[in-house]
């Protein structure tokens, strides 16, 4: 099975830097996949804000992904899949970093920050 | 040395890449990658600490950031065309190509800096609040990125026109091809989270 994934790998090795038709594809998904989200936010079609920046992070994660794939040429055999190892560290790292700072930090300001009110009223 | 023994030592060198150079940039890029992502968390955690100053709301003009997305966008597909020419071998079309995308590059950097000089103009600069402090520091180190980016096409476009598109300056587009769509990559996350999140 992954044998035969491998082999197959080496067949297409050219599609590996593009091709006109894989960045204009790449091209034109990115134009829609930006401009749904500058409209949604411009003429507020989504009713309720949460929901509003809920759709446009989808947005940008499938945005991201579509970069990945038809401008730098992501794939899971370049350079023996260590730039695919490499990338999923790093994700692991963006999270951690980006869930764990907002995380710990709304609940710090949650709960140990005193508002200006409370401490007026401390003695 | 023809041309045709170049390319084919080029394509192999492909197949079975001994030389680790865009795996290291690679790296280097994910290491660039944990540095934005600070970034973000910091103004993920400070963006709506306003200190009484003004909010993203009042300050950021979305059409402005609507033609910095499409520069930065029209800048990679520009760069992608570079590319297909530097693998035909085309020297000249490859150097219009980069040309065009420094362009747009310059020109997406001309509105940041606008945007940068207006806001410090009307008293909202960096020490206003945690809020503009955060913003500035992401969206200037990505701004410093974008310079960087235009200094290093300039100067591969004279090593170029100097010695053409021999194996290492196609090893040198490639690096700075991959430098230049990750910041686009960089650029969605600003616009998504900072810009467009800001204003709601």
């Amino acid at each position: 099975m992954s044998d035969h994934h491998h082999d197959h790998g080496h067949h297409d090795d050219g599609h590996d830097h593009g091709t006109l038709k894989s960045y204009t594809i790449g091209f034109l998904l990115s134009v829609i996949l930006t401009a749904i989200p500058f409209w949604l936010v411009m003429h507020k079609v989504l009713p309720s804000k949460s929901t509003t920046a809920l759709v446009i992070l989808a947005f940008a994660a499938v945005q991201i992904v579509v970069h990945m794939v038809y401008f730098l040429h992501m794939n899971t055999r370049s350079e023996g899949g260590w730039t695919m190892l490499a990338l999923i560290f790093t994700m692991v790292l963006v999270v951690i970093t980006l869930s764990g700072s907002l995380w710990v930090m709304y609940h710090l300001n949650a709960n140990m920050m005193p508002t200006m009110q409370e401490m007026k009223a401390m003695p | 040395m023809s041309d045709t023994t170049l390319n084919n030592r080029f394509l192999v060198r492909e197949h079975h890449p001994e030389n680790g150079t865009l795996l290291g940039f690679w790296l280097y890029l994910m290491s660039d990658c944990l540095v934005f992502a600070c970034l973000f968390a910091a103004y993920g955690v400070l963006g709506r600490s306003y200190a009484g100053g003004p909010g993203g709301a009042e300050l950021f003009d979305l059409p402005i950031v609507a033609a910095n997305t499409a520069l930065l966008l029209l800048s990679s597909i520009t760069y992608g065309f570079a590319m297909l020419e530097m693998q035909r071998g085309k020297v000249g079309a490859v150097q219009l190509w980069l040309a065009i995308t420094g362009l747009f590059g310059a020109g997406f950097l001309g509105l940041e800096l606008y945007e940068f000089h207006h806001l410090i103009e009307h008293g909202h600069g960096p020490q206003t609040s945690a809020f503009l402090t955060s913003f500035f520091s992401l969206v200037g180190t990505h701004g410093l990125h974008v310079t960087f980016g235009i200094v290093w096409l300039i100067t591969l476009m004279i090593q170029v026109g100097k010695f053409g598109l021999t194996t290492a300056n196609k090893r040198r587009l490639m690096c700075l091809s991959m430098f230049w769509h990750f910041l686009d990559v960089v650029w969605i996350g600003v616009f998504t989270f900072v810009y467009l999140m800001g204003v709601l």
